[in-house]
């Protein structure tokens, strides 16, 4: 997030795509409820589903899912049509504008209409929010960034952001939601195939001499590194031999889950790093117990990139180990010692090689955490990003294009199926679903169907319908309402019984490498009575 | 900012216009004891505990919903006072079940406190009681309303930080009760923050109960590890078994003690039975029980075997979102430095 939590209760304004917030991040979703009933905060929701959020919204404008870029050209369009952009900060702080406005051309808000299924003044109306008031922020989750053109929706929401001048100020700024408490941290420690800590890039000749240098080792690959969804192609290829897993579940997260299971098959050597016999962890080679956060202290960066202290409470359970001693087990016993006494020094060892790191200590974090760039030990850490200039110098305006969604339905699979998270459980479900309470709120699987669709397939609440894509089959309880549109079924991802990503697509995003979760053709078939016996 | 000089028992004391004489109070370090107050709730004015003299009006005002005016004279503590507050706890526990033996709250019940405070070993007043049926046929709270002080502070919490609303106030005078919309089980958000706000024992978490005293538990404070708003809150083990989350008090955190359904009850996986206890080794297609020493060796044999056959590049590694950030630097730094690859990924996509 370019912006901090605590800011948005001050927003005048709030534009939400793709973020099923009240349910995957409650905590900031109260800032903006707050925000929207007690300071007359205009909240702007665009989501194909009926979440809870759209009962706190001004406007919820219902797309129909995968068409993202072109509802934000749509309201940019108008924007410019208008003249309500910020001009001033368009000509001091950015640059591009003429290309953008060259492709934002064709979107009138007839055309978007017709490709987003959003009615004209519904988008005329957003536009006109989102153009005039003075502090408006914008999130996004999974919901815009698990699709083949996911980047270039990213890309869009910050050219919207940056059109209306809504970057650099507080109560502002371009805020993704991060899914898992950290997996901000993990990207900034360099837990990515392109880079190392604090993202400086490993094709980089002087990024390579700093680490071999640092690191003490002339040996640091100058091979471009692959990416997860890559590494299970290289694994169903045969040239990734061998996996070292470390608390991921991908047997369960991955989509397309068909394709990774043939990938790990395909497998010489797996080792898995986990707390529970997880669908990974079952295809191990070895299994490496390890601990939970209440055993191990150490740090967090959260969305608002505030790096936080852990502290341990109990000691590991069994003969289960902490993940970072485990490591250095390993690495001593392969050749390159590794000697750590505690977490305070790791962190001291990380400050040193990454410059948005570098005046963090658990020292330091002991009272209140500190948000990166945090460059020096006196620095207070940095609340919202861009202020006066953006990394590069001048923000870039990157034109987008609509293009469609990589599978659509037809006439032999003809739903659209998207996916996503609910409150009570997180991610694969390997922690919520051993946690009593919150497995007894929602215990299976479900899949939400409009009644029309339901009423032409004969389908009831609660019967288990059988659910096929090209990848896989399923079958899971239906669940008939009318929060999602007709022609859309939508499906969470935590229950193994009926893994929503047997069916997903691993259809990738060129320009990052994220595979298309959100949406893929189905066919949904009533089961024959005697399925329904066994 | 518009400030307001005041003088609080004899303490000259400068605060922002508008505040209340309870928050002006609180800014000096001055205590007044309080029941339906809360810091981040809308003042409500109900038990009258906060109770203060200001010289020029004749009766005692409530300090939490009244606000300070220029040259006011406050006094928070007299013989006057103390004997209404006495009188006003007196009246609530003598509608107030004898059950602090065994009670969740033991030890840091707010009423259990003033009822100390004020050395009531007995009650003057011996009226009707409440009988109410505890309603714990909904998940997470055991909702017992025969404790219940009548606070609002459930009610506000529900309505004003998580804009959900399920429970209110019901019925009048005697009869007055908190309850759903239809009197019936509740069916909620589940954030457990009303639990948080209770000051008495009327709301508990259910898979905290019976776990643990107050005063044996540990109390540590940490970081949730579910999503990625990283909420501030503290877990309570008793032993080796983490029993309770409750809500940190201070503002040195992004979540202001506030809580969802996950981190306030999602703990239980922590000592659950199903944890992997041991190394497991694969022999002959079934896992097999193994010592840290000879399930580290065969890891290290099979990646150098390969390494050393395949290449480098043979090798992936993915780190975990749900790890800290010295065990994802770590495990990259294995990855590159060990095996001498740049794969090394997480799901941070999905
Ligand atoms: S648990 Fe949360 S949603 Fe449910 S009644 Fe309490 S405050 Fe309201
Ligand atoms: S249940 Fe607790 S918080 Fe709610 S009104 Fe009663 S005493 Fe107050
Ligand atoms: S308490 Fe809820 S909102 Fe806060 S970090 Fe945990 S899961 Fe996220
Ligand atoms: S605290 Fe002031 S009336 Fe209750």
């Amino acid at each position: 997030m370019t912006n901090s939590i605590s800011e948005f209760e001050h927003s005048n304004a709030y534009f939400v795509i793709g973020s099923n917030m009240t349910e995957a991040h409650p905590i900031i979703a109260l800032r903006l409820k707050r925000g929207a009933r007690y300071n007359g905060a205009k909240l702007v929701v665009a989501d194909p589903r009926e979440i809870t959020l759209t009962k706190y919204a001004t406007l919820w404008l219902r797309h129909k899912p995968g068409t993202d870029a072109a509802l934000i050209n749509g309201l940019m369009h108008v924007i410019i049509e208008e003249g309500l952009e910020d001009k001033a900060f368009i000509e001091d702080r950015t640059e591009n504008i003429t290309a953008l406005k060259k492709v934002l051309k064709k979107y009138t808000p007839a055309f978007t209409e017709k490709i987003t299924g959003v009615p004209q003044d519904k988008i005329i109306e957003a536009a006109r929010i989102i153009g005039t008031e003075d502090k408006v922020a914008f999130f996004y989750a999974m919901g815009i960034t698990q699709h083949v053109m996911g980047t270039e929706n990213v890309m869009d929401v910050a050219n919207l952001a940056m059109l209306t001048g809504n970057v650099g100020r507080p109560s502002t700024g371009v805020n993704p939601l991060r899914g898992q408490s950290n997996v901000q941290g993990a990207c900034d420690m360099g837990g990515l195939f392109n880079y190392y800590p604090g993202y400086q890039r490993v094709d980089l000749e002087e990024n390579w001499k700093k680490f071999s240098e640092s690191w003490g080792c002339d040996t640091l690959s100058r091979d471009a590194g692959l990416p997860a969804t890559a590494m299970i192609n290289a694994a169903v290829e045969g040239t990734i031999k061998a996996l070292y897993v470390m608390g991921e579940n991908p047997m369960m997260s991955d989509p397309d889950i068909g394709h990774t299971e043939k990938g790990f098959k395909n497998l010489d050597f797996l080792v898995v790093q986990d707390i529970f016999m997880t669908e990974t962890a079952a295809m191990a080679d070895v299994i490496l117990p390890a601990t939970t956060y209440a055993e191990k202290d150490g740090t967090f960066t959260n969305s608002e990139r505030r790096v936080q202290l852990l502290r341990q409470v109990i000691d590991p359970v069994g003969k289960s180990r902490v993940d970072w001693k485990i490591i250095m087990d390993l690495s001593t016993r392969m050749g390159r010692p590794m000697t750590y006494q505690n977490t305070a020094e790791i962190m001291d060892e990380i400050a040193s090689v990454t410059p948005i790191y570098g005046g963090i200590s658990h020292e330091r974090l002991e009272k209140k955490g500190l948000q990166w760039p945090c460059p020096d030990k006196n620095h207070p850490g940095t609340p919202y990003l861009h202020k006066d200039k953006f990394s590069r110098g001048k923000g870039f305006f990157y034109p987008v294009d609509y293009h469609p969604p990589a599978e659509l339905p037809d006439p032999e699979y003809p739903f659209l199926l998207t996916t996503g998270r609910m409150l009570s459980h997180y991610h694969t479900g390997t922690m919520t679903r051993r946690s009593k309470g919150l497995n007894e709120i929602c215990p299976e699987g479900f899949m939400e169907i409009h009644p029309k669709d339901a009423g032409s397939l004969d389908i009831e609440d609660g019967e288990m319908v059988r659910v096929s894509s090209r990848r896989g089959t399923i079958t899971v309880k239906a669940w008939v309402t009318r929060k999602v549109p007709p022609q859309v079924v939508y499906m969470n991802f935590h229950f193994a019984e009926s893994a929503a990503n047997r069916l997903t697509i691993a259809a990738l995003d060129p320009m990052s490498g994220i595979a298309e979760a959100k949406v893929c053709a189905v066919r949904i078939e009533k089961l024959q009575l005697q399925e329904t016996a066994v | 900012m518009n400030m307001v000089d005041l003088t609080i028992n004899d303490k000259k004391i400068i605060v922002p216009a508008g505040s209340t004489i309870l928050e002006a109070a609180q800014s000096a370090g001055i205590l007044i004891p309080t029941l339906c107050y809360h810091k981040h709730l809308s003042p409500y004015g109900g038990c009258r505990l906060c109770i203060v003299e200001v010289e020029g009006i004749p009766r005692l005002v409530a300090s939490c919903t009244t606000p300070v005016a220029e040259g006011m004279v406050v006094r928070t503590d007299s013989e006057q006072i103390r004997r209404n507050r006495k009188t006003i706890v007196e009246l609530i526990l003598s509608n107030h079940p004898n059950d602090c033996m065994v009670c969740e709250q033991n030890g840091r019940c707010k009423l259990q406190d003033l009822a100390y405070e004020f050395g009531l070993k007995e009650i003057r007043f011996q009226g009707e009681k409440s009988h109410y049926e505890i309603e714990n046929r909904n998940p997470m709270i055991e909702r017992d309303y025969n404790k219940c002080i009548l606070c609002g502070r459930c009610v506000r919490m529900c309505d004003e930080v998580q804009g959900v609303g399920a429970v209110d106030f019901s019925k009048r005078g005697f009869q007055a009760k908190i309850a759903t919309a239809y009197d019936g089980v509740l069916d909620c958000e589940f954030c457990g923050n009303c639990i948080g706000a209770c000051p008495v024992g009327a709301l508990t978490g259910k898979p905290s109960r019976f776990k643990g005293r107050s005063w044996e538990a540990r109390k540590v404070r940490t970081i949730c590890n579910y999503c990625g708003c990283g909420c501030s809150l503290i877990l309570h083990a008793k032993g080796q078994d983490v029993i309770r989350v409750t809500q940190v008090e201070d503002d040195n955190c992004v979540n202001q003690g506030f809580m969802c359904v996950k981190g306030k009850f999602g703990f239980e996986y922590i000592n659950h039975k199903d944890r992997l206890k041991t190394p497991l080794i694969r022999k002959n297609g079934t896992f097999v029980e193994a010592s840290w020493d000879e399930a580290l060796e065969t890891v290290v044999d099979n990646l150098a075997r390969i390494r050393k056959e395949y290449g480098n590049n043979s090798i992936g590694g993915l780190c975990s979102a749900k790890c800290t950030n010295e065990e994802n630097y770590l495990f990259q730094k294995f990855m590159r430095t060990v095996i001498g690859t740049n794969n090394v990924d997480h799901c941070a996509r999905y």
